[in-house]
């Protein structure tokens, strides 16, 4: 399994039936695709849909059914569609279950920043401040480190953030993190990396909880 | 009177220096006949108010690519590469804001309230140089509502009392800015006759629509 469809098929296993889930743009759209038999959730996208379904296939896209990037999507019988206000409504009012953004950075106070690197890359937050505010549990789907091998896993973030202390599990290829008022607490690691390993590949200080368990077996 | 209108009545509408709301989300549920219509007139200096400034040859992504803005109040510049260079250059100032922040600052004016408290953007840049207000021991940022001076919105389908349905993900800030300008203009695929819409479908109600034009598929 490629590290990107590992890290989405390992949070799929946080949801519960019922929950309602904001999946970010990018990796975090893939956890779709792994979502357990017998888990039911329901898609929230800020565009206005609830019960968001699969991709269309080729030739069924309908321009106007479409998630938060633009790409084509489905709805499900029983969804529906809302405006922006409602939409939000959901987000800030607590009525969204889980929300999986990726990230620039994430730290061990769970500080988020994934909108902008100022100077290179100003994209705009879109919903991400509302959806990280607001959502119940806030889900960080990311590649353990950036593409020239650097931490993303801080002390303290150094870009701007998207929320304060928002941030409740770090899913990575090489670990399963939770923030915790004493630091992050590693509560599985991969089977391909040692805890040595893990902490030199990983900017804040990590504490391994003694019922460590291997990430492959969760998935 | 008729608020249905051609395109050369609503181009006699506009003028240099306007603060105009456009309805959709990254293009889609986006009125593309008015946004050509403005282009068509030749105003500049236009403050947008949009979600998105779309996509450089689609939605209010045209206008940033014609230079006919001068400031976009927004949440998401990243899909038109355009914006970025002109964020970068400082021909245009971009006010991001967080969307459920933009989506309730525009319904707080149509609802006559004076803005909002939110919690988003605490901690943030988002935050700078605005009033926090604690409450219940939860820190708020006062968010002033956020009004215009015309809105264009699109829906699907209007009657000729300029009641509006709209469909699919096409809803989005639509039926929020037909609150929250001086003056809406509504594009629409079709109109129908008063009474041909069931009441119970309008999501905007008629009075809040002054012009309606029909768009060019």
């Amino acid at each position: 399994m490629n590290p990107k469809a590992k890290i989405a098929a390992r949070v799929a296993k946080e949801f519960e039936s019922g929950d309602v889930v904001n999946l970010g743009i990018g990796l975090p759209t893939l956890v779709a695709d792994f979502i357990p038999q017998g888990i039911e959730v329901v898609f929230q996208s800020e565009n206005g849909i609830l019960g968001l379904g699969p991709s269309p296939e080729e030739g069924q896209e309908d321009p106007l059914i479409t998630n938060a990037g633009a790409q084509p999507v489905t709805i499900l019988p029983g969804g529906c569609y809302f405006d922006s206000a409602t939409s939000f409504m959901l987000i800030r009012g607590g009525h969204v279950d889980v929300t999986v953004l990726g990230a620039l950075q994430v730290d061990e106070k769970g500080n988020l920043a994934n909108w902008m690197i100022p100077g290179k890359m100003v994209p705009g937050m879109g919903g991400a401040m509302d959806l990280v505010t607001g959502a119940k549990r806030v889900i960080i789907a990311m590649q353990h480190c950036t593409k020239s091998g650097g931490s993303k896993i801080l002390e303290e973030c150094t870009l701007p953030l998207t929320a304060q202390g928002e941030v409740d599990l770090i899913v990575t290829e090489c670990a399963v993190m939770k923030v915790t008022n004493k630091g992050l607490l590693v509560l599985e690691i991969s089977q391909d990396i040692t805890k040595e390993e893990l902490q030199s590949q990983t900017g804040a200080k990590l504490i391994f909880t003694e019922e460590l368990k291997i990430m492959e077996e969760a998935i | 009177m008729s608020k249905i209108i051609n395109r050369q009545e609503f181009a006699d509408l506009l003028r240099d220096d306007l603060s105009i709301m456009v309805g959709g989300f990254l293009g889609v549920g986006t009125p593309e006949s008015l946004i050509d219509a403005v282009i068509e007139s030749g105003i500049k200096d236009i403050t947008l108010i949009c979600n998105d400034t779309g996509f450089p040859d689609k939605g209010v992504g045209k206008w940033i690519t014609k230079k006919i803005v001068k400031k976009a109040i927004t949440s998401h510049i990243g899909t038109n590469p355009e914006s970025g260079n002109q964020l970068n250059s400082g021909e245009t100032l971009f006010d991001l804001t967080p969307q459920g922040t933009l989506a309730e600052q525009i319904r707080a004016a149509g609802a006559g309230l004076g803005g909002i408290l939110t919690p988003t953007g605490i901690g943030t840049i988002a935050a700078e140089g605005k009033e926090i207000i604690k409450i219940k021991e939860k820190e708020y940022i006062l968010e002033e509502a956020l009004s215009a001076d015309m809105a264009f919105i699109k829906a699907v389908k209007a009657d000729k009392k300029g009641n509006l349905v709209y469909i699919k993900a096409a809803r989005n800030f639509n039926p929020i800015m037909a609150f929250a300008a001086d003056i809406v203009v509504a594009e629409v695929d079709e109109i129908v006759e008063a009474g041909e819409i069931d009441p119970d479908n309008v999501v905007t109600p008629s009075v809040l629509v002054d012009y309606i034009v029909l768009g060019v598929k």
